[in-house]
C-alpha cells in the first residue's frame, strides 16, 4: 500500500483517494457494490479469539479490484479464520469488514455476503453429492435466489448456455449427469471452482485450490485463476509455493493473526522475518 | 406425563381440602353446638334415670350419628371404669352390636362385655359394627384426649391437649383447669394455659379477650387463627371493637408469617421438584451431554431401576427399608448393563448418525414398556416406604415437610457429587472426557475408544436407574413411568447447557423452583406448560443453554 | 447416464405411475364393491373397512408431509402430530358446530361440552365454525400459523439436529397438556365427538362415508402431485442441498431457513388436512393425538416405505397401518413389540426403506 501506515489509522481506507484510479478493467458491477476507489475489500483491525486464543489479531488487509492475492503462512496463522470472517461465518470481535466503498459485511448473513458478490472455495471440497454435476452448478447459478422463484424456475437458453460453458471449463463435460459423490477428488475440487464461476462474484476467495490435484490439473488451474483476475478479484489461499510463484503478482504473508509481511513473491521470500517464521518447514 | 402430574394433582387437592376444611368449621361451629344440645335433649328423653353408662351402651345400636355423639358424651361422663375402653374400641371401629342389641366390643381374646368386661360366645357373622363418622370421631377424639389427660408421661398429656384444642367445649375447659392445678411439668402447664387462653379467647369477656390475644402472641395454630380472624371479622355480635382491632392485627401477623412459610414451603416443594428432574436428567447428561448419543429409551432405563426396587422389596418381604437400600446398587448394576447392551447392540452402529439414534432408540423404549407390561401386568405397581422415609417434619404450626422431599434433594446431590468425582478425579472420567473432546487423538493416545464408550453409556443407564430407585418413592411405577420423564429430562440436559453437569444441576432446579412457584397462579398444568414454552424460547435465543460447552469441540454435537 | 442416475430416475418415475395407478384402482374399486356389489357377496366391501382405508389415506397425506420436511430436508419434526391434530380440532369444531340442537342439551349455540362446564357463551376462537369455508380454511392456517412461528424461530436461530427434534417434541407435549385443559374449550380429555353431519349430508350414511373416502383420495393424489412437483423444481433441489449440506448451500447465496420455514409451513398444512380428512371418517378427535408418540410413528412409517422418495412414504403408511390394525385385533399384545423392533431394524438395516430394499433386489435379479 501506499499509504503511510499512520495515516491510514486516521481515516478509513475507503474514503482515500485510490493509488490505481486510472486502471481500467471490464468488469461488470452488482448493484451496491461501488468500486469508485478500485479497493474491493478492505479489512480494518479484525480480531477474533476463540477462548482466549487470538486466532485474528488486528488484521488489516485491503484487496485491489481485478488483483490476484496470494495469501501464505504457517498453520494456525489465521488464513481460514480470514475467510471466515469475509464471508459471514465467524463475527470478528473488533474492526470492521466492507466490500468495496458501500456494503458492510459484518452486518450480513452469509447467503447475503455470497449475493452481494463473494465467492468461496472450501478448503475439504463440499459439493452436493447426491446432486449430478449440473445440478450443482445450476444450484450455484447467479440470480434472484428466493423461495418462490425457486419453485417455478425454468433455466433460459442462456443459463443453459452458460452451465455447459462452464463444464467445458472445469473439463467435466462428460459428467454432467453423473453423482457428484462418485467424482474423484480432484474432479470434486474442479466442480466446486465451477460451482464459484457459475455464481459469477466480483471477489473469489479460494482455499487451497490445488490440494490433491495432479501437476497437470494443477497448472490448467493456474491457468484459470489467471484468466479469472482482472475481470474478478481473486483471493488464494495456498500452502504450494510453487504454484503460487506461477500465479502471484502480490503476496501476504500471516503469522499469529495479522500481516507480517506484504509484497512480491520475491521480496517476500528474501524478507528475514518471514525467513523466520518458516524456517524448518521444508516445503518453502 | 403421569409421574409429576400426580404429585401436583394430589398437591392441589390436599391444598383444596384444607381449604374447604377451615371454611367447614367456620361456618358449622353454631351449627353443630345446636346439634349436640338436640342431641344431647334427645338422648335425656330416653334415659330419664338409671345407670347413665348402661343406658348409653344400650341405646347405641338403635341411635342416628346425631344421637350417638349426645351418647359418647354421657358414656365419658358417667365416670364407669371401662369408659375409655369402650370409647377407644368405638373409635377404632371394634365396638359391634348383635341381633339382640347387645354390645360387644373386641378384644386381642375374642368379644367381651364392655361394662364387665367378661367374655361372651357370638359369632362374628351376627355382629353389626357400631359406626362412626368424621364428626363422631373428632368428638370421640376429645373425649379420650380428657382421659389421656391424666396420663402418666408427659409427651402424651401435651398430645392430649392439642388434641383437645381443637374443640374446646365447657367439659373441655374444666378438665384442663382441673388437670392445670395438679399439673407439675411446665410445658405441659405452658400447653395448657395456651389451651385455656384460647377457651378465653372463644368465649371470654372483652378483657379476658383482650388479655388472650396478647398471652397467644406467637401461637400461630389453625385454631387460633380461625378463632381470631372470626373475631376481627366481626361475626361474633358481641365483639367490642377493642377487641376487635387486637384480633385483626394479630390475624394480620398470622397472615404474613403465612404467606412468608407459604413461600418457603413452596420453595422447598420447587428444589424436591427439581432433585427429581436432575436425578431423572442426569444420566442423560453423560449419554447425550458428554457423549452426544441420544438415548429415547433413557426414561425407560428410569423405569427399570423402578422396578428393581419393586423386585427387591418382593425378595425381601420383611426388610423393606432395606430392600429399598440394595436396589440402589443392584439398579445401578441392571440399568447399567441394559445400557452397555443397548450401546453395543444399537447405539455403536448409528454414531454419528443422531437423528437414526433416535429412532432406534425409541423403538427399544417401546420395546421394554412392553416388556414389563408382559412380565409385571400393565398395572402400577406399589413400591413400599420405609419407616424412614415416611412421615414429616414439623418446622412449625405452618410448616411441615415430608421428610422424603428433603431426603431426595440429599440423595440428589450425593448423586451428583459421585458423578463429579467420577468424572473429574478417576481415570474412567479421564478417558471419557478425552474420548468426548477428541475421539482421534484419544484413540491415538491409546484409550480403546469402543470400551469407554459402553463404559460411559452404562454409567449414564446405571444412574437412571438409581433415579428410578428414587421415584419409585414418589410416584407410582409402571410401564410409562419413563415416558413421563423422557422429555422433561431432554429439557433440563439442553436447558442447562449440553455436556456440563453444573448445567444440569442448576438447571433442574431452577426449572423445578419456577414449575412450583407458577403453579399456585395458574394451576399445575399450566405452569409445566408455560415451563416448556419458555424452554422452547429460551433455546431460540441461547442455542447452548444456560452454561455453554466452550470452544470448538462444542460445535460437534 | 450412469447407473445410480438411471437407477434413481426409474425409482421415482416408476414409483410415482405406480402410485397413480393404485390409487386410481382403489377411488375405482372401493366404491363398485361397496355400493354396486351386494351384502352378501363375498366381494362386498364392508363400510367398516372404507373408513379403514380412506383413514389409511389420511395417514398417506400425512406420511407425505413428513417425508417432505425429513426425507428431502432432513429435519426430523416430532412436532406434525400437532398439526395434524390441529387439523383435525379444527374441522372438529365445524362438525360439533353442526350438530346445533341434536346435543344432549339441547343447546343450538354451544356444544354439549361448553353446556355441561356451565359456559354461558361460545368463546371467540369458535366464532364462525358453523361456516365451512371459514373452517376449511383454518385447516390450513392453524397448523399453518404455528408451524410459521415455531419454524421463523427455531431456523433462524438455527437450531438443527436432534436439538430441533427435541423442541419439536416439546411443542408437542406442551400442547398436549393444553388441550386436555378444560378450560382451553376443546372439550378437555374427551375431545369432540358425537357428530352428526357433515355440510348437511348425515356422517353415518355410505353414501357421505363414500364421498369422505373419494375426497382423501383426492386429497391424496393432489397431495402427491403437489409433493412431486416440489421436490422436483429447482427450490426441491435447493432443499435437498440444505439436507446434505446446510452451510454451503449459505455460501452460494441460498437464505437457508426461509427454505426451510416455506417447507415447514407447508408440510404442515397438509399435515393438517390430513387431519381434518381423519376426523370426520373415524367420528372424534381428541387430545391424544397430541401425543408425542404418533409423531415418531409417522416418522417410522416414513423410514418403513423409504424416506426421500415420496410413494415410499405413501408405501410405509398404509403398510405400517394394516399391519397394526391386523396386529391390534389379532396379537395386541404383541404390536408394541413388532413396532419397536421396526424401529430398530429399520435404521440398523433397512435405511431406504421397503423401497429401497425392493430394487436393491430387483437388481440382483437383473444383474444375474
Amino acid at each position: 500500500m501506499n499509504v503511510p501506515h499512520a495515516f491510514s489509522r486516521l481515516i478509513p481506507a475507503r474514503l482515500r483517494p485510490s493509488p490505481r484510479s486510472g486502471d481500467v478493467f471490464e468488469r461488470h458491477n452488482p448493484p451496491g457494490l461501488d468500486l469508485s476507489h478500485n479497493t474491493v475489500l478492505y479489512l480494518e483491525d479484525i480480531t477474533v479469539s476463540f477462548d482466549g486464543f487470538r486466532a485474528l489479531n488486528k488484521l488489516t488487509l485491503y484487496v485491489e479490484a481485478g488483483e490476484l492475492r496470494c495469501i501464505i503462512g504457517p498453520n494456525g496463522a489465521g488464513k481460514t479464520t480470514m475467510m471466515d470472517v469475509i464471508t459471514g461465518k465467524t463475527r470478528p470481535d473488533s474492526g470492521t469488514a466492507w466490500f468495496g466503498q458501500t456494503i458492510d459485511l459484518l452486518g450480513m448473513s452469509e447467503p447475503q455476503i455470497a449475493q452481494a458478490g463473494i465467492g468461496r472455495k472450501f478448503q475439504k471440497p463440499t459439493v452436493f453429492e447426491q446432486h449430478t454435476v449440473f445440478q450443482n452448478l445450476e444450484l450455484a447459478m447467479a440470480g434472484d435466489k428466493s423461495v418462490w422463484k425457486m419453485l417455478f424456475a425454468k433455466l433460459s437458453p442462456a443459463q443453459l448456455l452458460r452451465i455447459d460453458e462452464v463444464l467445458e471449463t472445469i473439463g467435466l463435460k462428460e459428467h454432467r449427469g453423473a453423482l457428484a459423490g462418485v467424482l474423484s477428488h480432484g474432479q470434486k475440487q474442479w466442480l466446486e471452482i465451477g460451482m464459484l464461476l457459475m455464481q459469477e462474484p466480483q471477489l473469489l476467495l479460494v482455499d487451497e485450490p490445488v490440494a490433491g490435484m495432479t501437476p497437470q490439473e494443477t497448472e490448467r488451474t493456474a491457468e484459470l485463476l489467471l484468466s479469472l483476475a482482472g475481470k474478478h478479484s481473486v483471493v488464494v489461499v495456498e500452502h504450494d509455493m510453487d504454484f503460487v510463484r506461477s500465479i502471484a503478482r502480490q503476496v501476504t504473508v500471516l503469522h499469529e493473526g495479522s500481516v507480517l509481511a506484504e509484497g512480491s513473491i520475491d521480496e517476500v521470500q528474501n524478507d528475514p522475518r518471514v525467513v523466520e517464521v518458516y524456517l524448518g518447514e521444508p516445503r518453502c | 406425563m403421569k409421574g409429576p402430574d400426580v404429585e401436583t394433582n394430589m398437591q392441589l387437592r390436599r391444598n383444596q381440602q384444607r381449604r374447604y376444611r377451615g371454611r367447614f368449621a367456620l361456618l358449622c361451629r353454631p351449627l353443630l353446638l345446636f346439634m349436640l344440645w338436640l342431641g344431647g335433649a334427645v338422648a335425656w328423653a330416653q334415659a330419664p334415670a338409671g345407670n347413665e353408662f348402661d343406658t348409653a351402651v344400650a341405646s347405641l345400636p338403635t341411635a342416628s350419628y346425631m344421637d350417638k355423639e349426645a351418647l359418647a358424651g354421657q358414656i365419658a361422663r358417667s365416670g364407669h371404669p371401662q369408659a375409655q375402653a369402650l370409647l377407644q374400641g368405638w373409635l377404632d371401629g371394634k365396638l359391634y352390636a348383635d341381633a339382640s342389641g347387645h354390645i360387644w366390643l373386641e378384644g386381642e381374646g375374642g368379644y367381651v362385655d364392655p361394662a364387665s368386661g367378661s367374655a361372651g360366645k357370638v359369632e362374628a357373622d351376627d355382629l353389626e359394627k357400631i359406626g362412626t363418622n368424621n364428626r363422631l370421631r373428632k368428638g370421640l377424639k376429645g373425649m379420650l384426649a380428657q382421659f389421656a389427660l391424666a396420663s402418666p408421661t408427659a409427651s402424651a398429656r401435651i398430645r392430649a391437649v392439642r388434641e383437645m384444642r381443637r374443640e374446646l367445649d365447657e367439659s373441655a375447659v374444666a378438665a384442663l383447669q382441673a388437670r392445670l392445678q395438679q399439673e407439675t411439668d411446665a410445658a405441659v402447664t405452658n400447653e395448657i394455659e395456651l389451651a385455656l387462653a384460647l377457651a378465653e379467647l372463644q368465649a371470654g369477656e372483652p378483657s379476658q379477650r383482650l388479655a388472650a390475644i396478647a398471652s397467644l402472641d406467637g401461637d400461630r395454630s389453625a385454631e387460633v387463627y380461625n378463632s381470631l380472624s372470626q373475631m376481627a371479622s366481626g361475626d361474633e355480635a358481641d365483639a367490642d371493637a377493642q377487641v376487635r382491632a387486637a384480633a385483626l392485627a394479630a390475624v394480620r401477623s398470622i397472615e404474613s408469617w403465612r404467606s412468608f412459610y407459604q413461600g418457603v414451603e413452596t420453595l422447598l416443594f420447587g428444589l424436591s421438584l427439581g432433585s427429581v428432574l436432575v436425578l431423572a436428567a442426569i444420566g442423560l447428561a453423560i449419554t447425550f451431554g458428554v457423549m452426544g448419543v441420544i438415548n429415547m429409551a433413557h426414561g425407560e432405563l428410569i423405569m427399570l431401576g423402578a422396578y428393581t426396587a419393586y423386585v427387591m422389596q418382593l425378595l425381601l418381604p420383611n426388610h423393606i427399608g432395606l430392600a429399598l437400600l440394595l436396589s440402589i446398587p443392584v439398579a445401578f448394576i441392571v440399568s447399567g448393563l441394559a445400557g452397555v447392551a443397548i450401546e453395543r447392540g444399537i447405539v455403536r452402529h448409528l454414531y454419528g448418525r443422531p437423528l437414526e439414534t433416535l429412532l432406534a432408540t425409541f423403538g427399544l423404549s417401546l420395546v421394554l414398556q412392553q416388556l414389563v407390561r408382559s412380565v409385571f401386568s400393565p398395572l402400577n405397581r406399589s413400591v413400599q416406604t420405609p419407616g424412614f422415609l415416611s412421615g414429616s417434619l414439623q418446622f412449625n404450626d405452618l410448616l411441615s415437610v415430608t421428610w422424603i422431599r428433603l431426603y431426595i434433594v440429599l440423595f440428589m446431590l450425593i448423586v451428583f457429587a459421585a458423578l463429579w468425582l467420577t468424572l473429574n478425579k478417576t481415570s474412567l472420567g479421564l478417558k471419557v472426557r478425552a474420548v468426548s473432546q477428541n475421539r482421534r487423538m484419544a484413540t491415538a493416545m491409546g484409550i480403546a475408544t469402543s470400551r469407554v464408550d459402553a463404559m460411559t453409556f452404562g454409567l449414564g443407564s446405571g444412574i437412571a436407574g438409581i433415579a428410578g430407585v428414587a421415584l419409585s418413592q414418589l410416584t407410582n411405577v409402571g410401564p410409562n413411568l419413563g415416558q413421563a420423564y423422557i422429555i422433561d429430562s431432554f429439557m433440563v440436559v439442553v436447558f442447562g447447557g449440553v455436556g456440563n453437569l453444573w448445567g444440569t444441576l442448576i438447571g433442574g432446579m431452577a426449572l423445578g423452583v419456577t414449575n412450583k412457584l407458577l403453579e399456585p397462579w395458574v394451576g399445575a398444568v399450566m405452569a409445566k406448560i408455560l415451563v416448556l414454552v419458555f424452554i422452547i424460547l429460551f433455546i431460540q435465543r441461547r442455542k447452548q443453554g444456560l452454561f455453554p460447552q466452550k470452544g470448538r469441540a462444542a460445535e460437534g454435537h | 447416464m450412469t447407473f445410480m442416475e438411471r437407477l434413481l430416475a426409474w425409482r421415482n418415475e416408476r414409483g410415482a405411475f405406480g402410485f397413480y395407478a393404485v390409487l386410481l384402482a382403489t377411488a375405482v374399486l372401493v366404491p363398485l364393491l361397496n355400493l354396486a356389489v351386494p351384502e352378501g357377496s363375498p366381494l362386498h366391501m364392508s363400510t367398516y373397512t372404507v373408513t379403514l382405508v380412506g383413514k389409511y389415506m389420511s395417514y398417506a397425506i400425512l406420511a407425505v408431509a413428513v417425508d417432505l420436511i425429513w426425507g428431502y430436508c432432513g429435519i426430523l419434526s416430532l412436532g406434525h402430530s400437532a398439526f395434524f391434530a390441529l387439523g383435525g380440532y379444527a374441522m372438529g369444531m365445524y362438525l360439533m358446530r353442526q350438530i346445533g340442537t341434536r346435543g344432549v342439551y339441547g343447546n343450538a349455540e354451544l356444544p354439549d361440552f361448553m353446556v355441561f362446564l356451565n359456559w354461558s357463551e361460545l368463546p371467540w376462537y369458535w366464532q364462525g365454525f358453523d361456516m365451512f369455508w371459514f373452517a376449511a380454511i383454518m385447516v390450513l392456517l392453524a397448523p399453518g400459523l404455528l408451524a410459521y412461528v415455531f419454524g421463523w424461530l427455531a431456523f433462524r436461530s438455527r437450531v438443527t439436529g436432534v436439538y430441533l427434534s427435541i423442541i419439536t417434541q416439546a411443542l408437542t407435549y406442551a400442547l398436549l397438556l393444553a388441550f386436555f385443559r378444560n378450560e382451553m374449550g376443546f372439550g378437555g380429555n374427551n375431545g369432540l365427538t358425537d357428530f352428526k353431519e357433515i355440510l348437511g349430508f348425515d356422517l353415518k350414511a355410505p353414501g357421505t362415508r363414500m364421498a369422505l373416502f373419494l375426497a382423501t383420495a383426492l386429497a391424496l393424489g393432489v397431495a402427491f402431485a403437489a409433493g412431486r412437483m416440489i421436490t422436483g423444481s429447482r427450490l426441491g433441489r435447493v432443499v435437498q442441498a440444505v439436507r446434505d449440506a446446510e452451510s454451503r448451500t449459505r455460501f452460494i447465496g441460498y437464505r437457508v431457513e426461509s427454505y426451510k420455514l416455506w417447507l415447514f409451513v407447508f408440510s404442515a398444512m397438509l399435515a393438517g388436512v390430513a387431519g381434518a380428512l381423519y376426523v370426520p371418517q373415524v367420528g372424534i378427535i381428541n387430545p391424544g393425538e397430541f401425543s408425542p408418540i404418533n409423531s415418531i410413528e409417522v416418522v417410522i412409517w416414513v423410514a418403513v416405505g423409504g424416506r426421500g422418495t415420496l410413494y415410499g412414504a405413501v408405501l410405509g403408511a398404509v403398510v405400517v397401518n394394516y399391519a397394526k390394525t391386523w396386529f391390534t385385533t389379532v396379537l395386541p399384545d404383541i404390536w408394541l413389540y413388532a413396532l419397536g423392533t421396526l424401529f430398530v431394524v429399520v435404521t440398523l438395516f433397512l435405511p431406504q426403506g421397503l423401497v429401497g430394499l425392493i430394487s436393491k433386489l430387483k437388481l440382483r435379479r437383473g444383474a444375474a
